[in-house]
């Protein structure tokens, strides 16, 4: 039988998702030269298409700027794809579980 | 290709809109065999596609997609289970069989077609295999990162492998990482057709590349800079095309050499006063140049930059009036305008959006952005869009691009103060 996670050890991973949600925010802002400050991005929303309104044209720039942070190199497995632009979370979880740097 | 030819019905006119590339050439062969025109227009908005219903009432989609949405009625591509193989004669094409219309973002707000003949296609593409350096007498394994609807995409990626006799791939690779697996499945030798925006984002990500024999790049100047690079990086050669929608492919370089541009056989170019015509070899009509080119010797010449109604992002072209007029036919609008932002705030990969400053008491941001959606292709939304009281226009109602530039840097000014 499984124990359940404690409480304890959820925080600090939630902590560290949350500055790493600011990081990336920030870095979509400055790299796309947003008109949006980062904190007033929804994680939850959209990226592509509606909510932030992105394009393909920006999903490449995204792509570039994650891969020299992160060492994260993203592959256009399409449904993946559409799971990890569906949000700035989802974005976020993928940098957290790939990245090299 | 007989399923698809079957597949079209009595329809005289195809919107293809294929997203794989062998679908894509698939459904242009049988098109083309039957004597059915295939529309190519730059975008698959709502607007355009209604607007083509009306430039070819029994127009239909074919498509591959299912989830796309047009004002067509769709044909979806069928699919290749159970297909026996038959061997049928080889088509006969006239030069003259009418194969295509490509569309330009006209000012007047509808596009504008343009007659693309087998003929002339067939040839422009023979030059292309042989100023490349595919007519080796080996077959090339060509990668494109740009879609097949395009006259540059059609020519280079779909076109130049069934002249020329090499291997087209059904993928279009996006990320750098996806550009690399596919040209590792081909054999060599390799091409990649491609664009600065694409070429930037590859060297950027650092990334290794399969052996590529070629790599080829349009729709946007590339630097002797950049071109270099990719050279070193890759152990290639990166040569270049210029042309246009209207035009096709009229010109090569080898960027990382020369400035120069070399023209395809029997075009020529003149000017008038500030424009360039071209005419002549595979161009079926005479037509204005959308830069400005210096002439330097028989079938040469310099670029110079973009005449200022024109917008380029990312590779993709349109036109302020064009975009204007789009606008301002939005319910609510009462006066607007696109303009050319600062290009220092140009990203990574060097693209910078165009603007707009809109007058619009009654809409909100997200209403706007909808409808423009509706209309015009993604990349040209603009950034940033300014809601004013009023446009910079002077005493003759004319506006230029300093006082729209002057209204923008005022405004984000105060949205910063």
């Amino acid at each position: 039988m499984s124990e359940p996670l404690s409480p304890r050890k959820q925080s600090p991973a939630s902590g560290a998702h949350a500055a790493l949600a600011a990081e990336v925010a920030a870095l979509i802002v400055g790299a796309l030269n947003l008109d949006v400050a980062p904190s007033q991005i929804d994680p939850g929303a959209p990226l592509y298409g509606e909510g932030l309104g992105l394009d393909s044209i920006d999903i490449l720039e995204i792509a570039l700027v994650v891969s020299k942070q992160y060492g994260v190199q993203l592959r256009a497995d399409s449904s993946e794809n559409e799971r990890i632009f569906g949000s700035l979370r989802q974005l976020v979880e993928y940098i957290s579980a790939h990245r090299t740097k | 290709m007989a399923r698809v030819g079957s597949a079209l019905g009595e329809a005289q006119h195809v919107l293809n809109a294929c997203s794989d590339r062998y679908h894509f050439t698939v459904g242009l062969a049988a098109a083309v065999t039957l004597g059915r025109v295939s529309l190519l227009p730059p975008t698959h908005t709502a607007q355009v596609t209604r607007q083509l219903r009306a430039f070819a009432p029994d127009a239909i989609c074919l498509t591959d997609t299912p989830a796309l949405e047009t004002q067509l009625p769709q044909v979806a591509y069928p699919c290749a289970c159970d297909v026996a193989r038959q061997d049928s004669p080889v088509a006969q094409i006239e030069p003259g069989r009418l194969t295509a219309y490509v569309f330009t973002s006209g000012s007047t707000g509808t596009p504008v077609p343009y007659r693309k003949s087998w003929g002339p296609l067939v040839s422009s593409v023979q030059e292309s295999n042989r100023r490349l350096g595919l007519a080796d007498g080996r077959q090339w394994s060509i990668v494109a990162t740009v879609p097949p609807q395009h006259q540059y995409g059609l020519e280079a990626s779909v076109l130049m492998p069934l002249v020329g006799g090499h291997a087209l791939c059904g993928e279009r690779p996006f990320y750098p990482a996806d550009i690399a697996a596919t040209l590792g499945t081909l054999p060599r030798p390799r091409a990649l057709i491609s664009t600065p925006v694409h070429l930037r984002a590859l060297v950027g990500s650092d990334i290794a590349l399969p052996a590529t024999d070629l790599i080829v790049s349009a729709t946007a100047p590339l630097t002797r800079q950049l071109a270099s690079e990719v050279e070193r990086r890759y152990d290639t050669r990166v040569m270049e095309i210029y042309g246009s929608t209207e035009t096709g492919q009229i010109a090569a370089r080898r960027p990382a050499r020369e400035a120069q541009w070399r023209l395809w056989p029997g075009i020529r170019l003149s000017r008038h006063g500030e424009e360039t015509w071209a005419e002549g070899g595979h161009v079926e009509q005479p037509t204005r140049l959308c830069d400005v080119l210096e002439l330097t010797g028989t079938g040469r010449f310099l670029l110079h930059g973009r005449l200022s109604d024109l917008v380029n992002i990312a590779g993709k072209r349109n036109s302020l009036a064009y975009l204007n007029h789009q606008l301002i036919s939005i319910p609510g609008v009462l006066d607007g305008a696109f303009f050319h932002c600062d290009e220092s705030r140009a990203t990574h990969t060097h693209v910078s959006r165009v603007a707009a400053c809109v007058v619009a008491p009654t809409l909100d941001p997200e209403q706007l952005l909808r409808e423009l959606r509706e209309r015009i292709d993604a990349a040209f939304l603009p950034r940033p869009l300014l809601f004013v009281a009023r446009l910079p226009r002077n005493a003759t109602g004319k506006l230029t691009q300093q006082a729209l530039q002057a209204l923008a840097a005022a405004h984000l000014k105060n949205d910063v103060a």
